[in-house]
Formats: structure tokens, sequence, C-alpha cells
């Protein structure tokens, strides 16, 4: 189990090898990246603040409950802070399991976790200003499935 | 003990961090006091239900206990991923 929380820019694939290469009893690797998208057009920055220790905390226990949940060799979840442009990686989570099932339901938990349990908030810059992302309901509702 | 503010709370507050001397027992009965010296405050925390807080850096409900707590941070609801 791995949380790195960072400004700086990570590679996905090279971290997704990296990862692999060192879960060698696992027999499915699953990977998820989130990347900066304009939704609504005109977003210059996508800015991520978040809440030193807090962060690391909440998202080592999300970790570690999908791995008493699911079986799990390994799991990896690296999250950026700071300002970021369109097409930039933000996020990413990799499990890994002896199951393919247990790989993907576990990484959609990190993810739907991630999204409404571990204090990060996005801010959009655009040409006329900027705006907090306010959290979408649907997601708090994901959170009900498991 | 320290209180913390983060994105649009922290904007309407106007600082990061604080360290205030309280007598508050909850979460509850903290924002009262804060609301009460001004303003700013009062805006911030004019509906809750739009607030999340986390005591010791553990999320938890406006009515938990502060007593002993280090550090208590208001802020909206998470928009991670």
């Amino acid at each position: 189990m791995a949380v790195r929380v960072q400004a700086e820019p990570f590679d996905p694939g090279a971290e997704l090898n990296s990862f692999t290469a060192r879960v060698e009893e696992a027999g499915a690797v699953v990977s998820f990246s989130g990347i900066v998208r304009d939704v609504a057009g005109g977003l210059k920055v996508m800015e991520i603040e978040h809440y030193p220790g807090m962060t690391e905390a909440a998202l080592t226990e999300i970790e570690a409950e999908a791995t008493k949940r699911w079986q799990l060799v390994d799991s990896l979840v690296i999250h950026r802070h700071g300002r970021l442009s369109v097409g930039e990686v933000i996020m990413m989570v990799a499990t890994a399991s002896p199951h393919r099932g247990d790989a993907f339901e576990a990484a959609e938990f990190l993810m739907d976790f991630l999204k409404s349990r571990a204090p990060f908030w996005k801010r959009e810059e655009t040409g006329e200003g900027t705006n907090w992302v306010v959290a979408r309901d649907d997601d708090e509702a994901a959170l009900d499935q498991w | 003990m320290d209180i913390l503010y983060f994105a649009w709370v922290r904007e309407r507050i106007g600082l990061p961090k604080e360290q205030v001397e309280t007598g508050a027992a909850t979460v509850a009965e903290l924002v009262d006091e804060l609301k009460a010296r001004e303003e700013r405050y009062a805006v911030a925390f004019s509906d809750l239900s739009a607030l999340r807080v986390a005591v010791d850096q553990k999320l938890t409900d406006f009515d938990a206990p502060i007593d002993g707590a280090r550090e208590v941070a208001f802020f909206p609801p998470m928009t991670g991923g």
C-alpha cells in the first residue's frame, strides 16, 4: 500500500509499470488516471487545495478499508495538488489482486471515497474569474453502494 | 486550539489558520462563538449544511465534542479525484 500527495507532475505510465513489476504474485492489475478537463470551455488553470496531514491520513484509511474488503496484493494512490493545466494528470489509483473482479471493484471503491472523503478542493480559473468546483450529489450517492 | 479554514471558507474568513481560546464543548458551540465575533464569520457559517468539519484531522459532525482537541478544520464538501 502506498499513498503519495505531491505538487510535482508524475508519469502514470511509468508508475503503472513499476507498480506492476513489484506485484509478481498478482494476476490482475487495474489502474485509473484522472485528467484535468475543460468542461464548460475557457478553463485556464485547475488549482487543487488540500489539507496536509489529513489528506495522507484519509487516503491511507481508505486504502486500508479497501484492503480489508478485497483480496489485494498491493495498491497505489497518487494525487497532485497546486496549479494544473488542461490535459495534466491529477491523480491515479492502481490495484493488484489475484483476481480481476477484486482489482476492478477495489479501484472503483478507492476512487469513490477519494472523491468525497479525502480533503481536496478544486478551483477553476477561467478568463472570467475563479470558482470553486461544487461537490456533486451523485458523488456522495456513489458511496452508498459500498 | 488551532482553527483551520480551507477553500471558500478560507477566502470568506480571510485567513487559513488562527489560534483561539475557547470554552466550547462541541463544534457547534465553537461555531456559535466564531459567528458572534464578526460579520465575516457569520457569513461563512450561515449554512452549516454546506460545510464539513474535521477534529484532529478526522471527519466528524457538528455535535462532536472538542474537549482536548488540538485542531478543528472547516471546509466545503470535498472535490478530489
